[in-house]
């Protein structure tokens, strides 16, 4: 027995070898998992990067099953994905997966860039890493209002009808741009089916681009972690930092369980709310996309909103557009406005405390505002929040240089 | 210190829950239907009211009816001899004959394919329609729920023909408006009101079900999805505390 099972990996030894004569199969193991070396005390918000990778995984899956059923015709879209929904074997599983996963790719992406805000991992070394996750970010923004009009509901119409529009604020240029997006006068067939190209294959390719990106930047400096300290200044004998562990097995083997727990609960909105309550699929969206009819309330999906509520908080349309583009723009610019000698917000004092709070909690209100109706008061609110939103940014450049700071302790805590 | 951050976070998280006032402001609440997608019998009836009094004029385009069979226990016979009244076969869509310009010269509006009404309006909605509509001043119909319908009350030998009875009522600008406080049935119809409310429950149900069929089914397997990850989370969980004991 113990003769057989010797044959056998030596035999698997030499199949390596043999790759590893032609492929650094090893090398890279070793320098990206087993031998990249990670802080030991990553909590909860540091699943998120992994579940990102996961999400795309189930989208791409999704997608290319639904695309083999899916037509991009604006007489046909309509009625081919109620085809997948109904007479598709497991189409309405495919389906689910792939609108529960829109959403959760936005939930997920929130997370991990508020991880961020919490812990200073945009601060340098790692600006680079910082922005080339905003730019994923940005892709994500494209590929799911791309991926929105598909369906060729009400909702997908006149939502891309009010996002196309915003181009046509633009000076001089605005109206030959809106045309050049739409491939017509007014959103068509021509308009959907590129979408449908740039959806499926553009933007994931763009996508696909940036996260290496993203993942080699991260190797270069490796991880943060929640207490934004440097690992490497602790080494011992043998020069391993004192407070890292390698990335395979602990943190593979975490990040298992980090994506069961995850599924579990994609699972219970995919089988058993898969609409979210109008959130994850709105209900006008179950109507098909009627051009002479104009739905009473237009609005982007849930991710979206915080933005729309910008756009809609100031009076002047170019203007709102400049604004709106600015409270995603202001983002890139993060790492330098951060100026705090320290990382982590444990160490940064109250008034980041204070000042991420309000942050959030504008964000969060301006979503929620962004999905509502529109009342005058509900206007001057959105204006408030837009100002505290853009009031983090600035506060953050002037408080972070001077603000007295608590000690870092020398190793990580948990 | 702490505190602080503690009474910020929960501020926080009671955010949301306040923030629905927003939502609150627009359009009179719905009453409940009691529709339940899981009720056969139901479904069953909802099925036979519609194909009776609604598919003359209003399609379920994306609806087999060897689907329908499927998913509420009947056999093809049963279907196609209680629910199919044109020459369509087992296996196609509940489609009609009646073309739909003609069908806008006589109702000034083609009557819409009613296959995602129960996704986009919802069951609250279309009970609240079919048991909305009255004879106005003009000895016409309307409905309180869509107001000016083109749509006839198709049911009113069942249900009879109610006529409201108005009250007066002050807006916030001090105008005052005549609002329907109630219906009074002037004249009965074969069913008794608590009769009327199941047919208009079932009917509700049946096109909550055609909004999507798959959802008899989803919740079910759904079930034994969500154990079989609770148990691969529970191993998963096991396999990362063996590993990270080292770990200090």
């Amino acid at each position: 027995m113990a003769n057989s099972k010797s044959r056998v990996s030596s035999g698997a030894n030499a199949l390596l070898n043999w790759f590893d004569d032609r492929l650094p199969v090893s090398k890279f193991w070793k320098a990206t998992m087993t031998g990249y070396i990670a802080p030991k005390n990553f909590n909860f918000w540091y699943y998120l990067g992994s579940l990102a990778l996961l999400v795309l995984v189930i989208q791409i899956f999704s997608g290319i099953l639904l695309a083999m059923h899916y037509k991009p015709s604006a007489t046909e879209a309509f009625a081919s994905v109620e085809y997948i929904m109904r007479d598709v074997e497991w189409g309405w599983l495919i389906r689910y997966m792939h609108t529960t996963g829109a959403s959760f790719f936005f939930i997920v992406i929130y997370l991990h860039m508020f991880r961020s805000l919490l812990y200073g991992s945009h601060k340098a070394p790692r600006e680079l890493l910082w922005v080339f996750g905003m730019f994923i970010y940005v892709a994500l923004m494209a590929e799911a209002f791309l991926g929105y009009i598909l369906p060729w509901g009400q909702m997908s119409y006149w939502g891309a009808q009010v996002i196309i529009n915003l181009f046509g604020a633009l000076p001089g240029i605005g109206e030959p741009l809106t045309q050049w997006i739409r491939g017509d006068y007014f959103i068509s067939d021509a308009t959907l089916n590129r979408f449908f190209a740039l959806h499926v294959i553009a933007v994931p390719l763009a996508l696909f681009g940036l996260i290496l990106l993203h993942l080699v930047a991260l190797r270069e400096n490796g991880s943060n972690n929640p207490d934004g300290i440097d690992i490497k200044k602790n080494k011992d004998a043998d020069g391993n930092p004192v407070d890292g562990i390698p990335f395979h097995p602990y943190y593979t083997i975490k990040d298992i369980f980090g994506v069961g727990f995850f599924l579990i609960l994609f699972s219970f909105i995919l089988f058993f709310w898969p609409e979210a309550g109008g959130l994850f699929l709105e209900h006008d969206n179950f109507i098909p996309a009627d051009p002479l009819v104009t739905p009473e309330h237009i609005k982007p999906v849930w991710y979206f909103t915080p933005f729309y509520a910008i756009l809609k908080a100031v009076p002047d349309k170019l203007l709102g557009v400049l604004t709106m583009g600015a409270s995603v723009g202001v983002l890139f610019l993060l790492p330098w406005l951060d100026r705090s000698p320290v990382r982590s917000i444990r160490y940064k004092g109250l008034w980041y405390k204070i000042l991420l709070g309000l942050f959030t909690i504008a964000f969060i209100r301006l979503g929620l505002l962004g999905m509502a109706e529109g009342t005058p008061a509900q206007t001057w609110e959105m204006r408030f929040w837009t100002l505290v939103y853009f009031m983090f940014f600035v506060l953050l450049f002037f408080i972070s240089p001077k603000a007295k700071t608590k000690p870092e302790p020398d190793r990580v805590t948990h | 210190m702490n505190k602080f951050a503690t009474y910020l976070f929960s501020a926080f998280l009671l955010l949301p829950a306040a923030s629905f006032s927003v939502f609150a402001a627009g359009g009179g609440a719905l009453e409940h239907s009691g529709v339940n997608v899981n009720d056969t019998a139901s479904l069953q009836r909802g099925a036979k009211w519609y194909v009776n009094y609604c598919l003359s004029c209003h399609t379920i385009s994306y609806m087999r009816y060897n689907r329908l069979a499927e998913d509420l226990d009947l056999s093809e016979d049963m279907v196609m001899q209680n629910l199919v009244f044109s020459n369509a076969k087992f296996g196609e869509t509940m489609d009609i004959a009646m073309d739909p310009e003609q069908a806008k010269k006589w109702f000034g509006k083609t009557p819409p394919d009613l296959s995602l009404i129960g996704r986009s309006r919802g069951a609250d909605w279309l009970y609240a329609y079919l048991r909305g509509f009255y004879q106005d001043e003009t000895g016409g119909w309307n409905n309180t729920h869509l107001p000016n319908a083109s749509m006839p009350h198709v049911l009113w030998r069942l249900q009879g023909i109610q006529t409201p009875m108005y009250r007066q009522e002050t807006d916030e600008a001090g105008y005052t408006h005549e609002v329907i406080d109630h219906f009074v049935v002037t004249t009965p119809g074969t069913q008794s009101a608590e009769e009327f409310d199941r047919t208009a429950r079932d009917i509700a149900a049946f096109l909550t079900y055609a909004g999507e069929p798959a959802q008899l089914k989803r919740k079910g397997i759904g079930i034994w999805v969500v154990i079989f990850l609770a148990f691969f989370t529970f191993i998963a969980y096991l396999l990362k505390a063996e590993y990270w004991r080292d770990v200090h």
